[in-house]
């Protein structure tokens, strides 16, 4: 049972009227007026659409808005469900906000909509973005379906990305975590999730809640703890992400958070993977179906020459984090000329389990440790985009099966590394 | 007359011989004092240099590269520096407890002094160590920054963060052992004071071009400049 204290009296209240429920969604906001009423309504269809039997509830944790966001969730409804169905609900949704403390892991909002499904005895939860701008009632089936038709715990997201979209997810995230935990998750952190009732009392009584554990979300700290709890884990497609703002944050910051929360992670669960060798199959749900895409515009010259200055001048500091031998191929890299540059798979695997270990052995101060990669992630990424500027979709899923199982055999270079005394 | 020349000289030698016999049993007991002294520093040397080793006391500044400062100063690994420190610490201050037995009263004016003078003296020494280890993290934080903002000089700045945190450790250190502390401050004031002035007069008549830049990319007109759209997440 969760310890409910720190939820509010009146949402306890309103909680208590709504009574037991089959499904729970979940929409934690900030500011986000100008899309929560799309992505309500979304939901809300999806709902009626896919779970016309089945009680649900939506739970809206606001962080402190100031443009009207928690108005705007209590006045969106759908009056005329004629025109987007073809029949009427059956059964209300409730609707509840309540309001909580502004974090930028968002941990408040996450640990006051799981305390809702345990106390609501839900039977399956997802959780939502409130600034999607691709989001379609298909989304709710997609997340919720598998947990509770198919008895999964937790659905991790697959979106439909540009090749060259999201490359810190499919070049260091998902490789590594289905490396080192033996699972694969290809958007390891969410932030769209669908996960059981059961799961949402498991995190519930996790130890993070009263400490900072996580900087940028807590979606990736959700799938390696559902991964180490031995909860069955599932993907469900779910079409393009679009999103109404950009992720705010710079690539220091990005890789300082999110590259931070997954070494952290590993720090936390190391009894976990250093036992396991075996990887376990995920499943998917959902017909993946690709769409255009508007193009990027990536400068990779620029790219390549702030890896060749980072190389240079973070000598001192790389020397203290890679082994010699990976730091010197490193260097001998950065005097390659743009068209012969290549940043190895092998030796990126090695230079980012190197990076881990450093990090766990506290080498030197870590958001300092975190800021050398972020060069080297320059070059890396200047290479794929090298590589891969006329490949197709086919292809890139091909490069990077290479690449997960270079993480995958490569994992006891990150163990001998782990608990080395440099 | 010549037998009270002869009185005095055997006074004196007498008085002399006197004054010997009670002064070369003192000297004896410093002699004893310093090499039993010198020894107990020189086992606490020992034993200090493997203790340290056992419990691994170099990895304690490894996160913090006070091994690679302590090198360029040409100065040992910390394990071998506190052992040698420790070593002329106990080394001094027995001589110093030797030297009292002497009785010769301005040494024992001196040595007061000096004890007196010994807590400033490690609170300066503590001074400059801890400003060591904020300029080392400084300059490297700032290194990072610069690196990652793509900064045309990364290392100058990196360098002259470190070089202005050394210079105001120095002249705290200094302060604080009370050594020239008007002329201290003075010199550091000018020296400050120059190095600023002169920054600004290079930026104002040099880098005209390199401001306007600045401005520029501070605050952009309509036009930006061509840059990553890449997301990585």
């Amino acid at each position: 049972m969760a310890e409910e204290t720190f939820l509010a009296d009146e949402f306890v209240r309103q909680l208590t009227a709504v009574g037991e429920v089959d499904v729970v969604v979940g929409v934690p906001t900030f500011n986000n007026r100008r899309t929560i009423a799309r992505v309500l309504n979304a939901l809300q269809i999806g709902l009626v659409k896919y779970f016309p039997r089945q009680r649900s509830v939506l739970i809206n944790p606001d962080g402190g808005s100031t443009d009207g966001t928690p108005e705007e969730v209590k006045q969106a409804s759908i009056h005329d469900f004629e025109t987007q169905l073809t029949s009427s609900p059956l059964r209300t949704t409730h609707r509840i906000t309540t309001p909580c403390p502004r974090e930028h892991n968002g941990k408040s909002a996450l640990r006051i909509i799981l305390a809702a499904a345990d106390l609501l005895r839900a039977k399956a939860c997802a959780l939502v973005s409130p600034e999607l701008e691709s989001i379609t009632p298909e989304w709710i089936e997609a997340l919720v379906r598998p947990v509770y038709k198919e008895k999964f715990d937790l659905v991790a997201p697959i979106y439909h990305r540009h090749k060259f979209d999201g490359l810190l997810i499919k070049d260091l995230l998902s490789p590594m975590i289905r490396g080192v935990y033996g699972c694969n998750v290809r958007e390891p952190i969410g932030p769209e999730f669908g996960f059981s009732g059961k799961l949402a009392c498991h995190y519930l009584t996790q130890d993070v809640w009263r400490k900072d554990f996580t900087q940028a979300g807590m979606g990736i700290w959700m799938t390696t703890t559902a991964v180490v709890g031995g909860f069955r884990l599932c993907h469900s497609f779910l079409g393009p992400r679009i999103h109404a703002t950009g992720s705010g944050e710079g690539l220091v910051h990005t890789i300082q958070h999110v590259v931070g929360d997954s070494f952290r992670c590993l720090e936390a669960h190391e009894l976990f993977w250093l036992s396991r060798s075996e990887p376990q199959p995920t499943p998917t749900f959902g017909f993946e179906y690709s769409v255009a895409l508007e193009p990027i515009r990536i400068n990779r010259q620029r790219m390549l020459q702030m890896f060749r200055v980072g190389v240079s001048e973070l000598t001192s500091i790389l020397q203290s984090i890679l082994a010699a031998t990976t730091l010197e191929e490193i260097q001998q890299m950065a005097q390659l000329s743009d068209r012969e540059f290549r940043f190895p798979d092998e030796l990126w695997v090695k230079t980012v389990y190197e990076f881990a270990s450093s990090y766990h052995r506290a080498v030197i101060n870590r958001d300092h440790l975190l800021q050398a990669l972020v060069p080297l992630y320059r070059g890396r990424i200047g290479s794929f985009v090298l590589d891969n500027h006329r490949a197709d979709a086919g292809e890139i899923e091909k490069k990077l099966e290479a690449l997960a199982l270079h993480y995958q055999n490569l994992k006891p270079h990150l163990i001998e590394n782990w608990a080395t005394k440099k | 007359m010549g037998r009270y020349i002869v009185d005095t000289v055997f006074h004196t030698l007498s008085e002399f011989l006197h004054v010997l016999m009670g002064f070369l049993p003192r000297m004896l007991a410093m002699m004893i004092i310093v090499g039993v002294g010198w020894i107990i520093a020189l086992v606490l040397k020992i034993v200090l240099r493997r203790v340290l080793a056992w419990v691994k006391f170099n990895q304690l500044f490894r996160g913090r590269n006070l091994t690679p400062i302590l090198a360029k100063a040409s100065l040992p690994p910390p394990d071998e520096l506190v052992s040698r420190f420790t070593f002329w610490g106990v080394g001094i201050a027995f001589i110093f407890l030797g030297a009292t037995t002497l009785g010769v009263v301005p040494l024992q004016e001196l040595i007061d002094k000096f004890f007196l003078f010994l807590p400033q003296f490690f609170v300066g020494v503590l001074v400059f160590f801890l400003g060591l280890l904020v300029a080392n993290f400084f300059g490297r934080a700032t290194l990072l920054a610069a690196v990652n903002a793509n900064h045309p000089s990364p290392r100058l700045l990196s360098n002259g963060v470190q070089f202005l945190i050394v210079i105001l450790a120095v002249t705290m250190a200094l302060d604080q052992m009370g050594v020239g502390l008007h002329v201290v401050l003075i010199a550091f004031t000018i020296a400050f004071g120059a190095i600023m002035l002169g920054l600004a007069i290079a930026f104002g008549l040099g880098g005209q071009e390199v401001a306007r830049r600045m401005l520029e990319r501070r605050f952009p007109a309509t036009t930006k400049e061509e840059e990553d759209e890449i997301s990585p997440l």
